[in-house]
């Protein structure tokens, strides 16, 4: 083979090179030598190695149990919102009509909540569930059910996850209707003609037909509520106590608050390492879901 | 098992107060013996898979009836109607093996565990997929798929008919054959009424007893392969079946006689006087046409070109403005570009506003 040997083409990727390296790589390094060390006024530095690490593993330290304890929150939410997001977008996608002038409408209802900003929605909630002059909080303190996001750990959770709800299952539901209308009509006709109930239905043909945007719906859903900051933190503002205050909150709390860089330096790090580990996690399950397995099959 | 009577069946896609022409399909008559194998051609658009859907239920008729055995089931929906169809792309159910596949429909109707397993293997043995029954359906090729699709479609015994939307579309040319004769083999062994919807005429000749013939929304004529052959009721059939179509000309008939472009050409059978101001045409198939040296008495016709078909060739040529196909005798050989044609008279039918008259012997 005669390959032609021209090193220019390197300048090529210089540009590329110089912007990754500024926006990306420069600062997650500046982030890793803080984590290293400890930082005092007057920009004073001291070594410290691992010890954050180690610290932030160690569940009797402070930094330890604050970090352990939000993971432990963030998990939590993380799972229930799914289990509840997932079921009910696949609802909402079912119960929408398939043709008409009803689908362009359902569509622009189902996109409103997507297009609000994020702390925008915190304070809608915010104030819509205020014992004395939100809506919910009014109507519900009224017909005798105690409510108040701000003293009662249970309100502030049930009011985050719903909020979360609110907010994102139209996600979900847009997702999994993209994947019903790909299924062509030919399917429902056989299962008609094969006597499949309803359920069948869902069971053999929507299900999996749904399966990849499933998937694609619970990274997102997943790795956003992982992240989730600002609308908690507009609502709830971590409380009462700590007892709705996620990771990234905490981080805020410990780097701006606090000042503490090298820990929080530290925190932000692992906190990164456990997304894109999940996010390898699923992106791994999706690619082998997509291909049919051929390792597996025996020749025919 | 039913015999299926179709009453003035019609149905618009635009509803029941739309244009009579714009049916799509007009309204029709007809009976489906049982055990019968039919096949319904027609081009694209003509009306066959409505009539189809319409027998299934999956499209509710705009007018008429739909009776299986005396019984009308026209207001019952897909699931009640007990039939069975085959759809043009395969359907699979993904997550299920093959074996779970051709179940899924006795499943649904709760059949017992031991009759279904029973009914499964001996479709799966007939189809030659039972090496296949443990795998997942998804993997496998087109052609597995649809013979899955087929499966489901036979795996019920007592189905009133089983119908076949255009099944082998996806398969290659030379599984097709194999397929098709599966399915006729199927058919003597299994005592099924089957529907089987084409607008590939071999396919509709091999398969079928009955061939209906579809044209515009309407049924032109519906008989053996053998009757559609030597006697169209329609042109439209005489240029459909038939490779090439048949050679259709206007002409002036009366009583034995049909001139065309000046000629006289005997008819077997006596016309009388026709009609005035409807269109009069004779129809002839290209292999009761022979090109001969051009002689006195014989239709004289301009050569366009030969098409060797192997086995036999047919001349294309040119009389006056019409076009005709002509059989060329073996061992003939062509000079120049004129040559006579000879017509076999008794296979001559006379056509007016392209349908039939019947002559008189």
């Amino acid at each position: 083979m005669d390959k032609t040997i021209n090193q220019k083409a390197w300048f090529l990727v210089l540009p590329v090179f110089l912007v990754v390296a500024f926006s990306a790589i420069l600062p997650l390094m500046t982030v890793v030598n803080y984590s290293m060390q400890d930082t005092f006024g007057n920009n004073q530095f001291f070594w410290n190695g691992v010890g954050w690490f180690k610290e932030l593993l160690d569940p009797s330290t402070d930094l330890g149990g604050r970090f352990l304890a939000s993971l432990g929150r963030n998990l939590f939410f993380s799972g229930v919102i799914l289990a509840i997001e997932v079921p009910l977008g696949i609802v909402v996608a079912l119960s929408m009509p398939r043709e008409g002038w009803s689908v362009a409408a359902c569509l622009v209802i189902l996109a409103l909540p997507l297009l609000i900003p994020w702390n925008v929605v915190g304070t809608i909630w915010q104030i819509f569930g205020r014992p004395d002059i939100g809506l919910l909080g009014y109507v519900l303190n009224n017909i005798g059910i105690n409510y108040n996001y701000v003293s009662n750990e249970i309100d502030a959770w049930v009011t985050v996850i719903v909020m979360d709800v609110w907010h994102w299952t139209s996600l979900v539901a847009l997702l999994c209707y993209a994947g019903l209308k790909s299924i062509p009509d030919a399917y429902y006709q056989a299962a008609q003609i094969d006597g499949a109930s309803r359920w069948a239905v869902f069971r053999a043909i929507q299900l999996p037909k749904m399966h990849r945007v499933l998937l694609i719906a619970v990274l997102l859903r997943f790795m956003d509520s992982f992240m989730i900051y600002t609308e908690p933190f507009v609502v709830t503002g971590g409380g009462p106590g700590n007892s709705t205050t996620f990771i990234s909150i905490e981080l805020v709390k410990i780097a701006l608050g606090q000042f503490d860089l090298g820990k929080a330096a530290a925190l932000s790090l692992v906190y990164n390492l456990i997304i894109l580990i999940v996010c390898w996690v699923f992106y791994t399950v999706m690619t082998n879901a997509g291909t049919d397995r051929p390792a597996k099959e025996g020749a025919a | 098992m039913a015999r299926i009577d179709l009453v003035d069946l019609a149905h618009s896609y635009g509803g029941n107060d739309a244009p009579p022409e714009s049916f799509a399909l007009k309204p029709v008559t007809m009976t489906w013996r049982q055990g019968g194998a039919y096949a319904l051609l027609g081009p694209s658009g003509c009306g066959k898979t409505t009539l189809l859907n319409l027998i299934s239920g999956i499209v509710t008729p705009s007018r008429g009836k739909i009776l299986f055995d005396g019984q009308d089931i026209t207001p019952l929906s897909t699931q009640k109607r007990n039939i069975a169809q085959v759809f043009q792309f395969p359907v699979i159910y993904d997550t299920m093996t093959v074996g779970e596949n051709l179940a899924f429909p006795l499943k649904n109707r709760g059949v017992q565990r031991a009759e279904i397993d029973a009914r499964v293997k001996q479709i799966a043995d007939l189809l030659d997929l039972t090496p296949y029954l443990n795998r997942k359906a998804t993997r496998l090729t087109a052609d597995a798929k649809q013979k899955i699709s087929l499966g489901r479609g036979l795996v019920r015994s007592d189905v009133a008919a089983v119908l076949f939307d255009e099944p082998l579309t996806v398969i290659d040319p030379e599984l097709k054959w194999q397929l098709r004769s599966k399915l006729k083999a199927l058919h003597r062994e299994l005592d099924l009424t089957m529907i089987y919807v084409t607008h590939d005429q071999t396919e509709a000749l091999t398969f079928a007893d009955t061939v209906v013939v579809m044209h515009d929304g309407g049924v032109v004529q519906s008989g053996t392969p053998a009757e559609l052959f030597d006697k169209p009721a329609h042109t439209f059939v005489g240029y459909f079946i038939g490779s090439p179509g048949m050679n259709i000309v206007s002409a002036d008939v009366s009583g034995h006689e049909a001139r065309v472009d000046g000629h006289v050409i005997a008819l077997h059978r006596n016309y009388g006087v026709l009609p005035a101001g409807k269109k009069i045409e004779i129809g002839v198939r290209p292999e009761f046409v022979d090109v001969a040296a051009p002689g006195s008495g014989l239709l004289s016709a301009k050569i366009e070109r030969i098409d060797d078909l192997g086995r036999i060739r047919f001349a294309r040529v040119r009389v006056g403005n019409a076009k005709f196909s002509a059989r060329v005798p073996s061992g003939f050989s062509i000079s120049g570009d004129t040559a006579g044609l000879i017509f076999d008279s008794a296979h001559i039918h006379v056509y007016a506003d392209s349908r039939l008259v019947e002559g008189v012997a």
